[in-house]
């Protein structure tokens, strides 16, 4: 009748403790196993086989041959693709921030709780979110008319002659402002939810110390949201890079400002179903797949680690 | 997109505008801003009003322009009304036109959403629920190539799965619409961040000791504290299969399967076509009609996903 020697007594630890999540089995697979099947098949099978096409080159003689890195040696001495992604890294540089500054200032308007009709604010600004781009830029491109569109209307009532948004000069710009529209209310959205959870202790600690509006802003709210501030970052790079509904649709409006290698997508769309290329337009894709996320990579080791 | 850290849980995200200063304070009338109850601003509300009317002036513009003919939407200015009242007239029109394909169109879209934006949701479910609450082996892999493939343009996939999906033959079927549209990693890691939230691990380790299986655990115990986060998931993966517009296109030529968004640009197109009649007042009266459900669905649904998306911004 001596005490039973339990098994987990003889371990090196004591009894380890039984929050311990689960015990280690394969039951999660089942749970993940079908988003990993479908993963697989529109993941990672499409990316296999682009790196695979990339390797070739079809031929009008000779039928399909391994031409090693070739294809890459193309895109690097390629001007329409070289001058397509200059046109996606300025508008880039000028509508993300333009975006996400306005977002992040509707935002804290939100979140001061200054403002009146506060929710109204916030439903309202979301919702071009739920607008599909092709209608988006369908309407704003109405709107842009100069003969039929609001800018003609103002230009009938003023007496003005607005230049035509649609202009290869201001193009960029015209469906810089369609991104904006759309996003906002998105953004805006990421930063008020991540807003929201600030400890309200910290508010108060810093009303005692006689911190103003603009300390609190700059010295709790925005390094309490950078996680979010990197998110949207990355996910609005992202969006540049792939700049594609937006001047294709506008195509119809303005076929010569809007050239098949308009922007890196554009490019890599025409190449494949005009064209025919698809190994090259493969190639074209996997670089600015790379690109992309090298940048992403870049932005969230920079936004991470400032003051962290 | 580091590993999580454990912050507030969903729930204290309303908590704040609840929570009055905590003691009565003596110095109260002398306080210009106490976090509690701030005094409202005009000057703030009416900076703010700009951006909404940036955000409202092109949808007033659509529903205006919905109500005129296609000779007074080329006459009468775009933010007022034309003297010929044409609404009921265009939408009976984009619902007969070209033998009602307006409604094969439609018809079609809310097959890609339900299948396709469904199928994604339960996936996310599914998976989000094993990465937070079960160790398997192989996790952290499954994590970091997850985590990789958000980095990964949408776009860059597209034309090589459209080559895979012509060799399979399921190009220009719903199929090659649908396949896509099934993994959503936003709404993985959605789910996985709202899982660690809101599914306590000792409730899942009651179920199993009362001796529940793991299926029923999932959908007894697990799937209602889900619910907002699912809610969000669905609300989202709805939008972006319902706004779809490069996967089709590239992966459609046969305009009986478009959905809505590729058959309106078809219409808006067809005026540069030669020999084309131009319906523009069809393709604003589409537009508005194909935007009306998605709308209605976040304004219905506030509550759910503005709890949701609050959980899932927490942490990242």
């Amino acid at each position: 009748m001596t005490t039973q020697a339990t098994p987990a007594a003889a371990g090196p630890r004591p009894a380890p403790p039984p929050a311990r999540r689960n015990r280690r089995s394969w039951t999660g697979w089942g749970f993940i196993g079908p988003f990993g099947a479908v993963f697989a098949l529109v993941f990672m099978a499409p990316i296999a086989y682009s790196l695979y096409l990339s390797l070739f080159r079809d031929r009008m003689i000779g039928g399909n041959t391994f031409v090693g890195l070739d294809n890459f040696e193309k895109v690097l001495q390629d001007d329409a693709f070289w001058s397509s992604l200059g046109r996606v890294s300025l508008f880039l540089c000028v509508q993300v921030p333009v975006m996400l500054g306005l977002a992040l200032l509707v935002a804290l308007a939100l979140d001061s709780g200054r403002l009146y009709g506060r929710d109204f604010f916030r439903i309202s600004i979301f919702l071009p979110y739920a607008v599909p781009a092709v209608v988006a830029t369908l309407m704003w491109g109405f709107m842009y008319g100069t003969r039929f569109g609001l800018v003609g209307d103002i230009n009938d009532a003023l007496g003005v002659s607005l230049p035509d948004p649609l202009s290869p000069d201001l193009l960029l710009a015209a469906i810089g402002n369609i991104v904006t529209w759309e996003f906002i209310g998105y953004n805006m959205l990421i930063f008020y939810s991540a807003l929201r959870v600030i400890p309200h202790s910290l508010y108060e600690a810093a009303e005692i110390d006689g911190a103003g509006q603009f300390r609190v802003v700059t010295a709790i709210k925005l390094p309490a949201i950078r996680g979010a501030l990197v998110i949207a970052t990355i996910f609005s790079v992202i969006g540049s890079f792939q700049l594609f509904n937006e001047p294709s649709i506008l195509q119809n409006l303005a076929p010569n400002a809007i050239t098949s290698d308009y922007t890196p997508n554009l490019y890599t769309y025409s190449l494949s179903f005009n064209a025919q290329q698809h190994n090259y337009s493969a190639t074209v894709a996997i670089v600015m797949g790379l690109i992309t996320m090298v940048i992403a990579y870049v932005v969230q080791l920079r936004g991470m680690r400032k003051g962290a | 997109m580091t590993t999580p850290v454990t912050t507030a849980p969903a729930g204290s995200a309303a908590g704040r505008s609840g929570s009055p200063g905590s003691a009565p304070r003596l110095r109260t009338p002398r306080h210009r801003h106490t976090p509690g109850r701030p005094r409202r601003s005009v000057l703030l509300t009416v900076l703010t009003g700009l951006v909404l009317l940036y955000s409202l002036v092109p949808l007033v513009w659509l529903v205006i322009a919905t109500t005129k003919s296609q000779e007074g939407l080329a006459r009468s200015f775009g933010l007022w009304f034309d003297s010929d009242f044409a609404l009921w007239n265009n939408i009976g029109e984009t619902f007969t036109y070209d033998d009602g394909v307006f409604v094969r169109w439609l018809l079609n879209t809310v097959l890609y959403v339900v299948v396709g934006a469904g199928g994604a949701t339960l996936l996310a479910v599914l998976g989000g629920y094993a990465l937070a609450k079960f160790d398997f082996p192989g996790r952290r892999a499954v994590f970091a190539v997850i985590i990789g493939a958000v980095a990964v343009p949408g776009t860059a996939l597209a034309v090589p799965t459209f080559l895979m999906f012509s060799k399979m033959h399921l190009t220009d079927t719903p199929w090659a619409v649908v396949i896509p549209s099934l993994i959503s990693p936003f709404g993985l890691y959605l789910m996985w961040v709202f899982a660690t939230e809101a599914v306590p691990a000792e409730l899942l380790e009651a179920a199993r000791i009362d001796g529940a299986g793991e299926l029923r655990t999932f959908f007894q115990v697990a799937l209602p504290l889900l619910a907002p986060g699912i809610v969000t998931v669905l609300l989202f993966t709805t939008v972006a299969t319902w706004n779809n517009y490069f996967l089709p296109l590239i992966m459609l030529k046969d305009p009986d399967w478009y959905p809505l968004t590729l058959g309106l640009k078809s219409w808006n197109a067809q005026a540069e076509t030669v020999g084309g009649e131009a319906v523009f007042h069809l393709v604003v009266t589409g537009s508005l009609i194909t935007i009306l459900p998605l709308i209605a669905a976040f304004l219905l649904l506030q509550k759910y996903w503005r709890s949701g998306l609050a959980a899932g911004s927490v942490k990242e």
